[in-house]
C-alpha cells in the first residue's frame, strides 16, 4: 500500500483540485482530508457521513469563583496571559499545561477535557473518505489530522487498498509535518511565481528533513513559462522529479464550482495532463 | 490601529492586500506573520538590517541535582518528557514551554534555555518599517515565533499583519487584539466555504471585519447576494486580471502598475478607520 500526500507549502496552489482528480483516477484507495482547519475536499466529493467521532483534545483551566481567593499565584505563572485580573481564564489563550490548577493553594481551579472538532468516516462514488472538521479557533490540528490518518490506514487495510491519497494542509508546521510523516511520497503542488517557488523550496527542504521521497507539479505553469523553467532548474538541482506541468484553464474553476473533480468535468488536453501526473504518482 | 489580513483559504491575495495596502499609507509598519511561508518581503523588497534570533524557553536538565522522581514527566501536559532508569529524555518540540517542569522540580534540577526556532528580521522601505518572521524548517510552533513577531509593533503607527492560512492557532495568534481584520477571498465554492469558517473564527475573537474579494467575477450575483443576506461589508473588489496575475508572479505589487488603486486602498483604510471609530 503506498501513501501519497499533496503538500505545496503556499496555499492556493491546487492541491484540492489535484487530489479530488486522483479520487477520480485511483482504483481502490482510501480519501483523508488533512487540511482540517480548512477542509474543502468534501466540496469534490460528497461524502456521505456514515460515523462521526468527538475529537477530544488538551484541556483548559476553569477557576471557580465561591473557592478563588484572589491570590494571583495562578495568574503570576500562567505563560500564556490567560488568566485576567478578574480570574476568569481565556479558553482561546489557555494551552491546557495546568500549572495555575497544580498551584492553587485552595484547590479552585480544575482542568476540563477540550473538545476541539470532529472527525468522520464517509462513502462517496470514490470509495471511502476520512475527514475532519478542527473546532473554530482551536489548536492540536497535528493531533487530528494523526487521527483521520490512523482511520484511513485501518480502513486500507482492511478493505486491502492499493493507496492512501492524502490532501494535505499548507504551510510547513504543525499539521504538514503530522501529514507527512511516514509517507511513501510528498507530491509538491507549486505555482510559476516567486511566492511559489520560495514556499516550495521550504516544503521541499521539510521532505527532507523527515526523509520523504518527492515529486512536483507545476500549477497553471503558462502563467509565467520563465519562472516554471527556473522552478524546474531548481528541482534538477534538488533531484525533485517533475512528473507534470498543468496548464492554466477555466475549465479548473468551473469543474471546481460544479463541484466535480476537474478529471470529470473535462475530456480536453488537461484531463490527459493529470492522468500522466497519476501514472508517475501512483505506480 | 492594528489590521490584520487574513483569509481561511491559503493563495487567495492575504499578501497581495497587506503589501498593497501598507504601500498606500504615509506611514506604516507591516508585519509577516505567515511565518511558516513568509512571502511579503518579495513584493515589499525591504533593506534588512536587523536579524534575531527567534527561541523559547526549554527545560534543561542538572544532571548534579536530578534525582530522577519523575515530576517532570508526570507534570508535563504535553508529553514532553520520557523518563529512563539514568536519563530524562526530552523531546523539544512537543514543548509549549509553560514552564511547569522547572517550577514544580523538587530538586531545584531543572533550569531553562533559550532553544532557537527561527528568526526575526527588521527592515524599512520608505516610510515602511517592516518585520518579519521565519519559523526554520521541521519545527512545529509557530505561534510562539508569532508573538515575538507582534511584539516589534510600535502602537503610535498603523501596523498592518500578513497573516497565515486557516483558523487555528497560528490564525489565531496573528490575528487576535487586532482592532479590525480583513478577510481576502475569491468566488469559488473553496473560498466561500472557507471564508464562512474564518469569519466565526473572528467573531468569536470579537474582532469587525470585512472582506476583500479577490479575482472577482463581473457581475457575481451568487457572493453579492450572500454578502448581502448575510451582512458582510465587502471592502474592495480586485478584478481577474492576467496582468495582475504576471505581476504577482514576479513579485510586483500591482499598484505600481494599476496607480487608481491607490485611492482604492486608501479609502479601504479610511473605512476602516471609520467603523472602528463608530464600534469604539
Amino acid at each position: 500500500m503506498k501513501q501519497i500526500v499533496v503538500i505545496s507549502g503556499k496555499g492556493g496552489t491546487g492541491k484540492t483540485m489535484l487530489t479530488g482528480a486522483f479520487a477520480a483516477l485511483a482504483e481502490n484507495k482510501v480519501m483523508v482530508d488533512c487540511d482540517v482547519d480548512a477542509a474543502n475536499l468534501h466540496l469534490l466529493l460528497h461524502p456521505s457521513i456514515k460515523e462521526r467521532n468527538i475529537f477530544k483534545s488538551g484541556a483548559f483551566a476553569k477557576i471557580d469563583p465561591a473557592l478563588c481567593t484572589r491570590c494571583g499565584q495562578c495568574s503570576d505563572a500562567c505563560r500564556f496571559q490567560a488568566i485576567s485580573s478578574e480570574f476568569a481564564v481565556s479558553p482561546i489563550a489557555c494551552e491546557g499545561c495546568g500549572l495555575c490548577a497544580r498551584l492553587c493553594p485552595v484547590n479552585a481551579i480544575r482542568m476540563k477535557e477540550n473538545t476541539a472538532g470532529e472527525w468522520f468516516i464517509s462513502e462517496t462514488r470514490y470509495g471511502p473518505f476520512v475527514h475532519a472538521k478542527l473546532g473554530i479557533a482551536e489548536e492540536n490540528s497535528g493531533k487530528l489530522v494523526a487521527k483521520v490518518r490512523e482511520a484511513a490506514k485501518e480502513i486500507a487495510e482492511k478493505n486491502g487498498a492499493t493507496h492512501i491519497i492524502i490532501d494535505g494542509p499548507p504551510g510547513i508546521g504543525c499539521p504538514v509535518i503530522a501529514s507527512l510523516s511516514g509517507v511513501d511520497l510528498a507530491l509538491i503542488v507549486t505555482e510559476p511565481t516567486l511566492s511559489g517557488l520560495h514556499d516550495a523550496e521550504r516544503v521541499i527542504a521539510l521532505a527532507e528533513h523527515f526523509n520523504v521521497q518527492t515529486q512536483l507539479v507545476i500549477n497553471k505553469w503558462d502563467i509565467n513559462p520563465e519562472a516554471s523553467e527556473k522552478i524546474e532548474r531548481y528541482c534538477e538541482s534538488r533531484k525533485v522529479p517533475v512528473v507534470g506541468k498543468i496548464p492554466f484553464a477555466r475549465a479548473v474553476i468551473e469543474s471546481v464550482i460544479a463541484g466535480k473533480p476537474v478529471t470529470e468535468y473535462t475530456n480536453g488536453a488537461l484531463k490527459h495532463d493529470i492522468i500522466k501526473i497519476w501514472e508517475a504518482v501512483g505506480c | 490601529m492594528i489590521i490584520s489580513v487574513a483569509s481561511g483559504k491559503g493563495g487567495t491575495g492575504k499578501t497581495t492586500v497587506a503589501v498593497n495596502l501598507a504601500l498606500c499609507l504615509e506611514q506604516a509598519q507591516l508585519l509577516d506573520c505567515d511565518v511558516e511561508e513568509p512571502n511579503a518581503q518579495i513584493f515589499l523588497k525591504a533593506d534588512i538590517n536587523d536579524r534575531k534570533p527567534a527561541t523559547v524557553r526549554v527545560p534543561e536538565i542538572d544532571y548534579k541535582k536530578c534525582n530522577f522522581c519523575g515530576v517532570c514527566q508526570d507534570v508535563c501536559a504535553y508529553h514532553a518528557f520520557a523518563l529512563l532508569p539514568k536519563k530524562v529524555l526530552f523531546f523539544p518540540q512537543m514543548c509549549h514551554s509553560c514552564g511547569a517542569c522547572s517550577l514544580l522540580c523538587p530538586q531545584k534540577a531543572i533550569q531553562e534555555i533559550d532553544r532557537p526556532i527561527g528568526e526575526i528580521e527588521i527592515g524599512q522601505r520608505n516610510s515602511i518599517r517592516f518585520i518579519q518572521g521565519k519559523l526554520t524548517v521541521g519545527e512545529t510552533m509557530a505561534p510562539p515565533l508569532i508573538r515575538q513577531v507582534k511584539s516589534y509593533i510600535d502602537p503610535a503607527f498603523t501596523a498592518i499583519i500578513d497573516a497565515p492560512p486557516g483558523t487555528a492557532c497560528p490564525m489565531v495568534t496573528a490575528v487576535k487584539d487586532s482592532d479590525f481584520c480583513i478577510l481576502v477571498t475569491e468566488p469559488t465554492p473553496f473560498g466561500m466555504n472557507d471564508l464562512q469558517l474564518a469569519i466565526e473564527t473572528v467573531q468569536k475573537l470579537g474582532i469587525p471585519y470585512g472582506v476583500v474579494m479577490n479575482r472577482a467575477e463581473p457581475d457575481d450575483l451568487r457572493t453579492r447576494l450572500y454578502f448581502k443576506a448575510h451582512d458582510i461589508p465587502v471592502l474592495l473588489k480586485i478584478p481577474f486580471d492576467r496582468k495582475i496575475a504576471e505581476l504577482y508572479s514576479v513579485g510586483i505589487p500591482f499598484i505600481e502598475q494599476f496607480p487608481e488603486y491607490r485611492t482604492k486602498f486608501q479609502d479601504l483604510f479610511l473605512f476602516i478607520l471609520d467603523s472602528t471609530k463608530v464600534a469604539a
